[in-house]
């Protein structure tokens, strides 16, 4: 359950169109079963009282878009910003891809966001309704007279498991209080698979990117993907395609796509969210991170306004590509 | 007598002001090194993208080197330190995929070393004949 | 109609995988249920349906069409078909084999397409109907019963039975091939099954959707519905609706230079993307606003003026699931199709 109501961001909402600080809202509307909500950018009071939702199931990150909607939108928009979302927020801004004179940013807190195929595993089909308690989440179905009680941390998403901060990075306004950074376990499953031999490795990553079916929704859903045109979609660029052809094609997508966004990634993990295959792509940005981290001193994409990533930066005293490995080796 | 050995293919991509230089003063030299070895020209090495060494994969690479000026010597001051930290991250994510760490290699060469030119060529080409055809990057339409 | 205990089901399955290709959804480890080639040892899985369509068997994302080859001035050209083998689809639910006559209207009308329609020949069906459907199910809608599925053969599964129905010939030759392992029954077991998933069918959320207010002729209508905007506001614009979709048709044919000849292929392109029938002249829809509103045109107006009132849509529910933003067919029907819709 989120510590901030939804009826408190309707009021924040209503009063900043009120008083002309805004003339937009973006967040998320309510769908048929309660857990399907939609991105929506709300004009008017009657617009927020009727649809406006804030749940345990708001995971979308409004950071990227920004980058169409202030372009195409004259007035300011206010933006309902969580913490992993400020930091994308922040990317962007580095990259310079929204004018931020046009955005209205309110932080606020979350406390984690709810996995609807997790949630299913336990509930079964025919979620008729929801409804949030402290701990738990009371699911109503059309099989049971029952609701049933599920555990909130038993069904979060895998990036809120491993919730990297509470704290925002970015806001005009703050909503309840200021987060920690926190020290999460996110590099354990990149650990748990560097430490594989290369043909586990192999069999792993061909398991997974073989269910691959090329949607592109995590390169869509990516708030650091952001070129106007992608070179999966151009088709001058000879590696346009538009099906998974054969298992090097799904390589070369994932390890482009993650690659591209290299030390700009803030590990949002919307690419996992939206993955309708639920391939673990966060782990293939995450190696990046983890990589970077090591070979490069820590560095947080997000964490500030214009800091130079990475990979667009060098120093003198580098490790060659080949000591790659036997850092790796040494360690081990 | 039937020989199975697989004869490697490599693509290396020298830089135009040293490696490729490097390259030519091995010629020059009458030093040996493979003939598998194929030389793409770029004008820095920070020019390969990582899409080059994928795609010199999936058109039928067995090993890919990438050849540059030495850190400090580079042509347009800073390229190859790009290209160091961009292959090291490439390189690392190749092999996070279980796909051979000896496929790849990344090395400063100048336009006065010639015979480290052929010594690393001989050397490379040997790994990646050791390690045989390659199978995890392959395209296999490309190999009918 | 026939009979089995389900204990008995694994037996089929062999017997039938003795002489075709025999597909099974079967259960991933991420949760997920795919069709597969059946082998001894795999479970049938439980799940209401596959995240991707049973179409993949008659369409597949990706084919090869033909192959060149250059020699000096001569161009050869290879038909590299290979030759179909009989396989069974087993466990298809109500929807998806619904799915299969509206892209049957689209592959085997004039001009046929050889390779589908090959395909569509090898291929026997058997449905199985729904015994727990989703909330996001709205096949109702499409006047598909999951009680009555069809097929070549049309199976009910009881807690301990599965009850065999042959609707075609080629269901028969099926049944006959198993007819050791089931025994002849009446259809009072099944009666109640279907009694049973009716009242389930009548507590759905969805059940209320209706599609009065579309089908062919609407065009004008709906086409500068305002709506559209508000709607596609959130659309991300990735493919993700259509390659689930057991409906979706669209295929784009290109050229993969090989670089000793040329593969000509086929693969399913989504109207979502930016370089959806691109022509010599550019795109005919910039916006993704113009891209969505497509795709539920398409199978809410276009296709029904063409294909007898028939809509291209069978309430799978696959995009309600899986679409990143939550955006789909039943809040494009609510909004834009008014009261009649709700």
């Amino acid at each position: 359950m989120q510590k901030i109501t939804q009826n408190q961001l309707i009021d924040k909402a209503v009063s900043l169109l009120a008083d002309g600080t805004v003339s937009a809202v973006l967040g998320w509307s309510k769908g048929e079963f309660g857990y399907d909500v939609t991105p929506k950018m709300f004009k008017t009071e009657k617009e927020l009282r009727q649809d406006f939702v804030w749940n345990d199931f708001c995971g979308a990150n409004f950071s990227k878009y920004l980058v169409s909607k202030t372009d195409r939108f004259d007035g300011k928009i206010l933006v309902f910003l969580k913490p992993c979302d400020t930091y994308s927020f922040n990317q962007l801004l580095t990259e310079h891809r929204f004018d931020r004179e046009k955005v209205y940013a309110v932080g606020i807190p979350c406390d984690g966001m709810v996995d609807v195929s997790k949630l299913k595993a336990v509930t079964g089909e025919g979620i008729s309704e929801i409804k949030e308690t402290s701990e738990n989440i009371l699911v109503s179905t059309i099989y049971e007279d029952k609701a049933i009680a599920v555990s909130f941390k038993d069904v979060l998403l895998e990036r809120c498991i491993n919730c990297k901060s509470k704290k925002h990075v970015a806001y005009d306004e703050l909503m309840g209080d200021e987060g920690e950074i926190i020290d999460s376990a996110r590099f354990d499953e990149v650990a748990k698979i560097e430490a594989m031999t290369p043909d586990e490795r192999f069999a792993f990553w061909q398991n997974e990117l073989s269910r691959c079916i090329r949607c592109n929704a995590c390169r869509d859903a990516c708030p650091a993907c952001t070129c106007e045109k992608c070179v999966f979609d151009n088709p001058a660029s000879g590696v346009e395609n538009k099906a998974p052809a054969n298992s090097f094609e799904e390589k070369m997508f994932h390890i482009i796509r993650a690659y591209h966004v290299a030390g700009r990634c803030t590990d949002c993990g919307e690419c996992s969210r939206v993955c309708p295959q639920n391939i673990p792509l966060h782990l293939l940005n995450r190696k990046f991170i983890k990589d970077i981290n090591e070979f490069y001193g820590e560095y947080q994409a997000g964490a500030e306004v214009g800091s130079r990533a990475p990979l667009v930066d060098y120093t003198t005293e580098d490790l060659e590509p080949g000591e790659v490995f036997d850092r790796r080796d040494i360690d081990a | 007598m039937q020989i199975n050995e697989h004869k490697p293919l490599i693509v290396a991509f020298c830089c135009n002001w040293c490696s490729y230089a490097g390259a030519d003063l091995a010629g020059n030299n009458r030093l040996n090194y493979p003939a598998d070895v194929k030389i793409i020209r770029v004008p820095c090495s920070c020019r390969v993208n990582p899409m080059f060494v994928l795609r010199a994969f999936q058109r039928g690479a067995d090993g890919v080197i990438i050849c540059g000026c030495h850190p400090g010597d580079c042509h347009y001051t800073s390229g190859n330190y790009y290209t160091r930290r961009r292959m090291a991250a490439l390189f690392s994510m190749l092999d996070f995929l279980g796909i051979e760490k000896e496929r790849t290699r990344v090395e400063w060469v100048s336009a006065a070393e010639g015979a480290k030119f052929a010594a690393t060529m001989n050397d490379f080409v040997e790994k990646v004949t050791a390690l045989g055809e390659n199978k995890r990057l392959e395209d296999l339409r490309c190999k009918k | 109609m026939r009979k089995c205990s389900l204990d008995k089901i694994y037996s089929v399955f062999e017997e039938i995988a003795k002489t075709a290709k025999l597909y099974v959804p079967l259960d991933e480890k991420d949760g997920n249920a795919v069709y597969k080639q059946w082998e001894d040892g795999l479970e049938w899985s439980d799940a209401l349906n596959t995240v991707r369509s049973p179409k993949d068997f008659f369409f597949p994302q990706m084919e090869n069409l033909m192959e060149f080859k250059t020699e000096g001035k001569n161009i050869e050209v290879i038909d590299t078909r290979c030759e179909t083998e009989d396989f069974v689809i087993f466990g298809v639910r109500a929807c998806d084999v619904k799915s299969f006559e509206i892209l049957d209207r689209v592959f085997l009308n004039e001009p046929v397409d050889s390779y589908y329609a090959s395909r569509r020949e090898k291929g026997v069906i058997v449905s199985t109907a729904c015994s727990k459907p989703a909330e996001t199910c709205f096949c109702k809608t499409f006047g598909i019963s999951p009680e009555e599925p069809r097929g070549d053969v049309s199976t009910w599964k009881t807690e301990s039975e599965i009850f065999f129905k042959a609707n075609t010939e080629k269901g028969e030759a099926l049944l006959r091939k198993i007819e050791a392992f089931t025994e002849e029954c009446d259809e009072t077991s099944v009666d109640e099954q279907k009694e049973k998933i009716s009242r389930v069918m009548d507590r759905l959320p969805l059940k209320e959707l209706s599609t009065d207010s579309f089908g062919g002729g609407k065009t004008d209508e709906f086409f500068n519905h305002p709506a559209w905007d508000e709607l596609s506001e959130a659309c991300l614009g990735c493919g993700t609706c259509t390659f689930v979709c057991p409906t979706c048709q669209c295929y784009d044919i290109k050229d993969f230079n090989t670089g000793k000849g040329i593969i000509r292929f086929r693969c399913w392109d989504s109207c979502m993307y930016s370089d959806f029938t691109k022509m010599a002249h550019g795109n005919n829809r910039l916006t993704q606003k113009e891209r969505f509103r497509q795709r539920f045109m398409h199978k809410l107006v276009y296709y029904p003026e063409n294909n007898d009132g028939l809509f291209s849509c069978v309430g799978c529910g696959r995009c309600l699931a899986k679409c990143p933003v939550s955006m789909n067919i039943v809040k494009v029907m609510k909004k834009i199709g008014g009261e009649q819709s709700e």
